[in-house]
């Protein structure tokens, strides 16, 4: 008889009645094949796979990572209550030592939702991996968190929420910038100043086969997990690296993902993207969760699976290991970059325009980090959608030192109403969420 | 007149009931070694002096099947099992004689890998060379498209005597489950006709010819024809004859828990507004986990014959039975002796159990009137913890949309419904110590088999449709059908509640008997490269587990008799 070789918790959250329009690739047929295979597998019957019921997560859960502007209920729809809450039962049970892996199979996705949200961004409003994570620092201490994002766009949301946090290194490997949205995570997108290194991206070229991305996870990710020695690792499980995904351009597959995922040994693994439905979700995902249960996946495969098809050239293979030498150097020389960066300064500001693809508007952001060698920072971020809402946000950092606690309660109370619609304080060694309004 | 028929491990209890009420009952000592004999005297008795033309229908809940799977006495059964991508179906062999041939549909019911008739044909000589007479033929997603179990049936029925292909046994998903379900079906094919068979024609020699029913474990009847393709559906009926027997007598609206206390084990259930809560895929015996519909019940090592002691200066109950109480000849002191001590019983040997509840009481240094307190009251509580944790677990299963999932309506019980032989002391003491309201049922030491008997004939239908292939399917009822692009979701339920009826019918149900409800009804858009192709809609509905037309009337008489003041 089948049995798990580790207890393994799984919250399927389809969303069936959810969709960001009827005929959007993040609609309610997304998940029916994938359903349809599990059951038919028959994995939940499996000894040591255990499904649970998805929480509905609090306001205040939302509110330790996210500003939303004006407030949550204007970004969340009851799904992403529950598409969270799927992350968080799971990163619970974990904690709780009710299983010992856990995957949040759960609709509508996360990972391009920012700090400050003013609308969807890329099918993301909230960030499912944040709000867990940072649920389970408040709730169990929980203090170093490696994120290993393998959608095949760019976590721009996670890198933003973690950029200046030197305790959650996160890694991106996906397809390059250049060929595909978001367009960011170059290797040189690596971390604020206070926190260098703790961001790494690793893009990969276009038809990167399974060849490719095993070698970029054994020959990058895992070294540089075993420096870190992170107390929990959540994988960022997008499904569009596969071959048929309609909206990418790469050549991985089930077996493939199935074998990534054995090596990460994620702690939790939270779905991302993946709109190949029928001809990939369905398979990729029975291979992940046999992968984290530790039961052999080897009959896994797609029908029309032909790895001579997918082969990757010889370029490709050279690409991809400039870019593993790339992000190993980039976290091999962190600590001085940090320390010079921090040189004769007591803040780095920077400036930049977010694009929401999927609500069509801009954001400008002027982001002030408060240079600090004691903790992650004070950070204030000045934020302009263009259309209308102008905020200051004002985060005080979980590790925070009293001097950057100090700092951040000051811009938070001199900060002028006249200039914004509303000032935030998301005070985090407090776990208070605060709002100054006109 | 209508006769129940409710073989337990102890007693086997029959029933005689009409529009006046309970006419007869019989207790019959159940011998497992010969069961036939048992029903057969449990009939003969209870239609003693009666005109068989009065009969109108027989319906019976036994343990044949049950015992055969537990006991493993399964005939051999050969299996053709093809599969296609995913897990590899060796890790479901059921035995010997178990054969996997090429052959693959995936979840959309495309073909993906063709059928490999030449290793089904040496499959089959294998198998008959093996002396096989049995075959069960499953394929995953043959719930999507059965065109290979089909073939395959086509390709080896002439060989054997008789073959069962998965698709007929349910339209839920599962491979593994249909594995399980088809080879246990087939297992037990054997003896559950030989039986009925024979209780058919013992019967007819009586000149009782009225319609023969058997008891399934979601609380439903099916006629006896049917049984004898499907015997699986009758595993397992016993829990449900006694939930089935106190449906009548719950409150309406009420969130009620059941609780039939017999000697060895407590079973317990839920009924919603009268309506018993299923199990959400289908029974586990014996390590099979099946497709087998069935109530939703829960049966704890707690009884009246539970083994009681002193376990490093702990009272504990159960979960074992050494034997029968000590007041009828045990060699253990039980809950019931503790009943002795208290004189709320007396009609055994009052001394023996005095002897066994003071040995318990001497060790906790109280009287025996303090341990039997102890004891009885303890069993009571563990008893109402076990029913508690039963809600816990229907609570927790997840849901799959937002709306359910806001919703998320827990149940949470406050009425407690009692029966089995010490039904009255229990549900005095339940009411004592817990804030349920208690009843007990009744005609509480025979009401399984009055439960039996007022069943109604259920059955469910899974409707799949897929507009872009114009194709309404429900391979479980062998029925496939164009239809017209445009067709609506009502309109799917109204061929799903239409093929319910023909089923019903089929299966014996009366006309006009039905409630239904729709357990499932899901409607998509099917994109393709950004352009909708068409809709996949899925419904799913069932005759509601519940009491025939005819039962007001009856379970009134019951009611009104001689125990009303409960």
């Amino acid at each position: 008889m089948l049995r798990a070789k580790y207890q393994t918790g799984l919250v399927f959250f389809p969303a069936f009645d959810w969709a960001i329009s009827p005929t959007h690739p993040e609609r309610e047929e997304r998940l029916l094949y994938t359903q349809d295979q599990i059951m038919e597998e028959g994995l939940l019957d499996i000894d040591g796979i255990h499904e649970l019921k998805a929480e509905v997560v609090e306001i205040k859960d939302v509110q330790r990572v996210h500003f939303c502007v004006p407030d949550p209920w204007k970004i969340m729809t009851e799904s992403h209550f529950i598409s969270a809450g799927g992350a968080k039962t799971i990163g619970r049970a974990v904690m709780e030592k009710q299983i010992d892996r856990g995957f949040a199979l759960v609709r509508p996705p996360g990972h391009h939702a920012m700090r400050v949200i003013h609308g969807g961004r890329g099918f993301c409003n909230v960030n499912n991996e944040a709000i867990m994570i940072e649920y389970l620092r408040r709730a169990y201490g929980v203090k170093r968190v490696a994120i290993i994002d393998t959608d095949c766009h760019h976590g721009d949301g996670t890198q933003d929420i973690y950029w200046h946090d030197r305790d959650t290194l996160f890694i991106s490997i996906h397809q390059d910038g250049r060929t595909l949205y978001p367009g960011s995570g170059m290797s040189d997108e690596a971390g604020g100043p206070n926190a260098y290194g703790a961001t790494l991206n690793i893009p990969l070229p276009p038809y990167t086969s399974q060849e490719g991305f095993i070698y970029a996870i054994q020959e990058a990710v895992l070294p540089i997990l075993d420096e870190f020695k992170p107390e929990l690792v959540v994988n960022s499980a997008g499904q569009d690296n596969h071959f048929t995904d309609p909206l990418t351009n790469m050549n991985f597959c089930a077996q493939g993902y199935a074998r990534m995922t054995s090596l990460l040994k994620p702690d939790i693994a939270v779905l991302e993207g993946g709109y190949s439905i029928e001809g990939a979700l369905p398979y990729v995902n029975v291979g992940i969760i046999l992968a984290m249960s530790g039961i052999d996946y080897c009959h896994v495969c797609e029908p029309d699976y032909n790895p001579e098809h997918l082969r990757q050239t010889g370029a490709i293979t050279a690409d991809i290991k400039m870019a593993c030498q790339r992000v190993l150097q980039t976290w091999r020389n962190r600590k001085a970059v940090r320390e010079k960066r921090c040189e004769n300064k007591t803040v780095e500001e920077r400036s930049r325009s977010i694009f929401y693809d999927t609500d069509g508007f801009y954001e400008k952001q002027l982001e002030t980090i408060q240079l600090c060698r004691d903790c992650s920072g004070a950070l204030k971020i000045d934020s302009r959608a263009d259309r209308g809402a102008h905020v200051l946000a004002v985060h005080i950092p979980v590790n925070a030192c009293p001097a950057c606690i100090n700092v951040a309660n000051q811009w938070y109370e001199t900060a002028d109403l006249k200039n914004f619609d509303a000032i935030y304080l998301q005070d985090r060694p407090e776990d208070a969420y605060r709002v100054r309004k006109k | 007149m209508i006769i129940g028929l409710d073989v337990g491990g102890t007693h086997t209890d029959v029933v005689l009931l009409d529009a006046g009420g309970l006419q007869n009952r019989v207790k019959v000592r159940t011998d497992a070694s010969d069961l036939f004999s048992t029903v057969l005297t449990g009939l003969n008795r209870i239609t003693e002096k009666i005109d068989p033309q009065q009969i109108t229908r027989t319906v019976l809940s036994t343990t044949l099947t049950t015992n055969a799977i537990v006991e493993k006495k399964l005939s051999p059964v050969g299996m053709i099992v093809t599969c296609g991508p995913g897990i590899h179906p060796d890790n479901y062999r059921t035995g010997d004689h178990f054969y996997i041939v090429g052959g693959g549909i995936d979840h959309s019911g495309r073909e993906i890998q063709a059928l490999n008739e030449d290793q089904v044909m040496d499959a089959a000589e294998k198998m008959r060379a093996d002396g096989i007479s049995h075959v069960g033929v499953v394929g995953k997603f043959s719930t999507r498209n059965p065109d290979h179990e089909n073939k395959i049936v086509r390709l080896i029925e002439s060989g054997f005597d008789k073959v069962f292909p998965g698709h007929r046994i349910s339209g839920n998903f599962s491979f593994p489950r249909r594995i399980a379900t088809t080879f246990l079906n087939a297992s037990i094919y054997p003896i559950h006709k030989k039986f009925f068979t024979a209780i058919k024609k013992s019967l007819e020699e009586k000149g009782i010819r009225a319609p023969i029913y058997i008891l399934k474990a979601d609380g439903g009847t099916m006629d006896l024809d049917t049984s004898i393709d499907f015997p699986g559906q009758s595993i397992l009926s016993g829990p449900a004859a006694s939930v089935m027997g106190s449906v009548a007598f719950a409150e309406d609206p009420s969130e009620t828990i059941v609780l039939d206390i017999g000697g060895t084990t407590t079973d317990m259930a839920v009924l919603i507004n009268r309506v018993p809560v299923l199990v959400p895929n289908g029974i586990e015996i014996s390590g099979f986990k099946t497709h087998i519909r069935a109530l939703h019940t829960r049966s704890i090592g707690l009884g009246g014959d539970s083994a009681v002691r002193i376990r490093s200066g702990e009272l504990t109950i159960g979960p074992d039975r050494i034997g029968p109480a000590m007041a009828y000849g045990g060699a253990a002191p039980t809950p019931t002796d503790a009943l002795f001590v208290l004189e709320k019983v007396n009609d055994g040997n009052l001394e023996s159990a005095t002897r066994g509840i003071k040995a318990i009481a001497d060790e906790m240094g109280v009287s025996a009137e303090a341990a039997a307190r102890d004891i009885f009251d303890k069993t009571c509580r563990l008893i109402l913890e076990k029913a508690g944790e039963m809600v816990e677990k229907i609570n927790s299963k997840p849901v799959y949309t937002v709306r359910e999932a806001l919703e998320g309506h827990r149940i949470n019980p406050d009425h407690l419904l009692v029966l089995g032989g010490p039904a009255p002391h229990f549900a005095k003491h339940f009411q004592k110590i817990s804030d349920y309201k208690v009843k007990k049922v009744p005609q509480w030491d025979v009401a399984n088999a009055i439960g039996a008997a007022l069943s109604r004939t259920t059955c469910e239908v899974s409707l799949f449709v897929d507009t872009y292939r114009c194709r309404a399917m429900a391979p479980e009822e062998n029925f496939s059908e164009r239809v017209n692009p445009r067709i609506s979701l009502a309109e799917v339920q109204e061929m799903a509640h239409e093929l319910l009826l023909q089923k019903a019918m089929r299966e014996g149900a009366a006309p006009g008997n039905f409630e239904t409800d729709v357990l499932e009804s899901l409607e998509f858009n099917m994109i393709r490269n950004f352009q909708l192709i068409g809709r996949n809609i899925r419904v799913k509905i069932q005759v509601r587990p519940g009491l025939r037309h005819d039962y007001h009337e009856i379970t009134r008489m019951i009611n009104n008799g001689p125990e009303k003041d409960n």
